[in-house]
């Protein structure tokens, strides 16, 4: 079969539209976006008619995935980690409905924080919903196990979690692809009521779930996954977790037959396996990305009839993404660093493009909150959150998606006056819709500015669902027009930006700016490809 | 045979796309191959790098063992230094001499290059001197690939059909123009 160089992301992907994908669902988050990109661009994909826009957020994506599967075709769901909060209520109770075509939920979590504003685990997901869970180790089995998560899927009629970290879904490796299945069609649950969450029907189907729930500890899939190998006698066991197992290897590939070994990759995990690990050995040594989960259950609430190593008792760092470093010393092998870094080497963090209209949006507002007293910028998730560091140290908050504009109406509840808020395009439609309405419904006195790059910036410009419409659907929620101001954040109109904003800033009611300049990389790409497609005219 | 090498540069000088030519290469060799990138937050200006394994036998983690890494490529001079902690005692340390300024406190650029010579097997050239006299001032990068060539296990005829086949959809012009970049490259190296 055919052998691809890809992306962990990208690897779920094709697995995706070879497993007879019918529809794809996501909103952009690093580090999950590129699967939705790589399904966007496949001639497969477009061949074979797979529905894959992107969805407004990531609560929208689960829905309409769970419609269709509802409808009875094959689909798949991704986001980020902190996507699935958003998702979660449509996530935890698709679990209750179950499913009817195959439903693959993949979350992306981000330990270290590369690009994110925590490091949770989306493993408890999977144990909230009470749904099977996946973790692969590689590209390839990631690329394998997609299939089965398909088929685990429809066979027990649940959505199954599919967890990566960063450093899968961002590294490239071969893949061996399969047979491409054909696609599912139309077909309409059995029990029409499946889908109706009344108490009395939910109250049912609960039940269901949580016998199915303890019939997956024995599933043979599932188990196939989580493998057992018993080692010549040493007196620490070691459980590995997803990718974890790859920085233990690294370490111990060599002497591995010496080690008792169980690595995972599904959950819930069976008993067995754990208990005849725990009984061959003095000290289990538990390694997983993210959160201590295993380490925790393993513990249990006494902490005594097992000792158990980990990040738990700082045999491992409580915090922060594994490496082979960390395993080789938790693992009590010496660790042979390079040179010191040298102390002239300075910090580099992520800085505005050059041209960047936000920087110039920056500008403006940092001149006017001068005048107005520091602590009064609200903020969000994007490009524009740089508005914290040097040159601007303008933006006091970044929480989740939406939050600048309900945080700046609450602290105007509580008597700040003026406050702003500085949401993007694509975070306002993802989630500040909701929150501009509590704005309007009280005339909350804040000034909300979104910054319109006309694209998702930050994670690399896909397209907003926001574009040209941001207008109408201000005044749709009731935005006084003459509140609803439009600036273009350039150099050349700094003074006269600076003077509708601070005007607006010192309204007794809601104002809102909309300072509207395309993002300068998706410009200049834009650029590029009309030229390319101009040449191609006149060829 | 392992040849275990870290891209290192600032978001937006294109490491990427040296990686994704030696593993083109690598491909074509039959070699075992991982390659794990950075996307997101830091390619707005910040440090950026990329860990890229060759292997003739299976490749475990993604991310290269302190103190293991054969090889540090950089296209820029402080950013060379920053992953020290990565370079084997006997790897070797392969970089452009010309800063990417977009920080207040960058250190004088003497200083760098002085603490380059200090750092053991080091070449250091003037990677976008080179590209410009070729007339090319964006193939930096293969500039540096070339320098960087010799302590990549693979023959130096495998990187010059990858540049070929990566360059080749841009046109003919663009394809030869990398390619004279990735041998002065080697030549300026002197290896």
């Amino acid at each position: 079969m055919q052998k691809l160089l890809l992306l962990g992301d990208e690897a779920i992907a094709q697995a995706a539209l070879d497993s007879g994908l019918s529809g794809m669902y996501a909103y952009p988050g690093t580090p999950s976006t590129e699967i939705m990109e790589y399904i966007q661009a496949s001639g497969q994909a477009a061949e074979d008619g797979v529905h894959r826009e992107w969805s407004s957020n990531e609560k929208t994506a689960m829905e309409a995935a769970l419609g269709m599967s509802y409808a009875g075709k094959r689909v798949m769901v991704a986001m980020k980690h902190v996507g699935l909060n958003v998702a979660a209520d449509a996530f935890i109770n698709s679990a209750v409905t179950g499913v009817n075509g195959g439903l693959v939920v993949v979350s992306a979590d981000d330990p270290s924080m590369h690009s994110s504003q925590n490091e949770q685990d989306s493993r408890f997901y999977g144990k909230f919903a009470l749904v099977p869970v996946l973790e692969p180790r590689n590209q390839q089995e990631a690329y394998d196990m997609i299939f089965d998560a398909f088929e685990l899927s429809e066979k027990y009629r649940l959505p199954v979690l599919f967890r990566i970290t960063t450093r899968l879904a961002h590294s490239r490796s071969a893949v061996v692809r399969r047979e491409k299945r054909v696609q599912n069609i139309l077909a309409l649950p059995s029990n029409p009521r499946q889908f109706v969450l009344l108490p009395a029907i939910a109250r049912k189907q609960y039940r269901v779930l949580t016998g199915t729930y303890e019939k997956l500890r024995t599933d043979p899939v599932l188990e196939s996954y989580n493998r057992l190998s018993v080692g010549k006698g040493r007196d620490t066991g070691v459980i590995a977790c997803g990718i974890a197992y790859n920085y233990l290897m690294e370490n111990i590939s060599d002497s591995a037959e010496d080690y008792h070994l169980l690595t995972v990759g599904a959950y819930p995990l069976n008993k067995e396996k754990a208990e005849l690990l725990v009984k061959s050995c003095d000290r289990v040594l538990v390694l997983e990305e993210g959160y201590p989960m295993i380490e925790e259950h393993l513990r249990g609430l006494l902490d005594r009839d097992v000792t158990v190593l980990g990040r738990m008792d700082g045999t491992v760092p409580r915090d922060g993404e594994l490496n082979p470093a960390i395993v080789a010393a938790a693992l009590g092998l010496r660790v042979s660093y390079g040179k010191d870094v040298p102390s002239l080497v300075r910090q580099r963090p992520p800085s505005f493009c050059k041209g960047c209209g936000h920087a110039d949006l920056y500008s403006a507002l940092a001149d006017v909150m001068a005048e107005a007293g520091p602590g009064r910028v609200f903020s969000d998730i994007g490009c524009y959150t740089l508005g914290a560091l040097p040159p601007y140290n303008l933006v006091n908050s970044c929480v989740d998606m939406g939050a600048s504009v309900t945080m700046a109406v609450g602290a105007a509840d509580a008597g700040l006056f003026p406050a702003v808020a500085v949401i993007g395009d694509s975070t306002f439609t993802h989630s500040g819709m909701t929150g501009l309405l509590d704005a309007v419904l009280k005339d909350s006195p804040i000034t909300l500015i979104i910054s319109d790059n006309s694209t998702t910036g930050m994670t690399g410009g896909q397209k907003s669902q926001a574009t040209d419409r941001i207008e109408s659907i201000c005044l749709g929620l009731g935005v006084d027009p003459g509140h609803l101001r439009v600036i273009v954040p350039l150099k050349k109109n700094h003074e006269e930006n600076k003077a509708i904003i601070r005007a607006e800033l010192y309204h007794r009611g809601l104002s809102v700016v909309l300072a509207r300049r395309e993002c300068i990389q998706t410009a200049s790409r834009n650029k590029k490809a009309e030229a390319a497609g101009k040449n191609k005219k006149s060829e | 045979m392992k040849c275990d090498i870290i891209l290192a540069g600032v978001g937006g000088q294109g490491i990427l796309s040296i990686a994704a030519t030696i593993g083109l290469a690598a491909v074509e060799q039959n070699l075992f191959l991982k390659q794990a990138e950075v996307h997101g937050m830091s390619q707005r200006g910040g440090d950026v790098q990329s860990h890229l394994r060759l292997s003739d036998s299976v490749i475990w983690s993604d991310l290269i063992p302190h103190g293991g890494a054969d090889l540090i490529i950089s296209v820029e001079p402080m950013e060379a230094l920053r992953y020290l902690p990565w370079l084997s005692p006997d790897g070797w340390l392969v970089t452009n001499t010309v800063p990417f300024v977009n920080i207040p406190d960058y250190p004088a650029a003497g200083e760098v290059l002085a603490e380059l010579g200090r750092s053991g097997n080091t070449i250091a050239i003037d990677a976008d001197g080179i590209a410009r006299d070729l007339g090319s001032s964006r193939s930096g990068n293969m500039v540096i690939l070339g320098a960087a060539s010799s302590f990549i296990s693979m023959p130096f005829t495998a990187l010059e059909n990858a540049v070929r086949k990566m360059f080749r959809r841009k046109g003919e012009e663009v394809a030869e123009v990398n390619l004279k970049a990735l041998r002065a490259g080697r030549d300026a190296a002197g290896r």
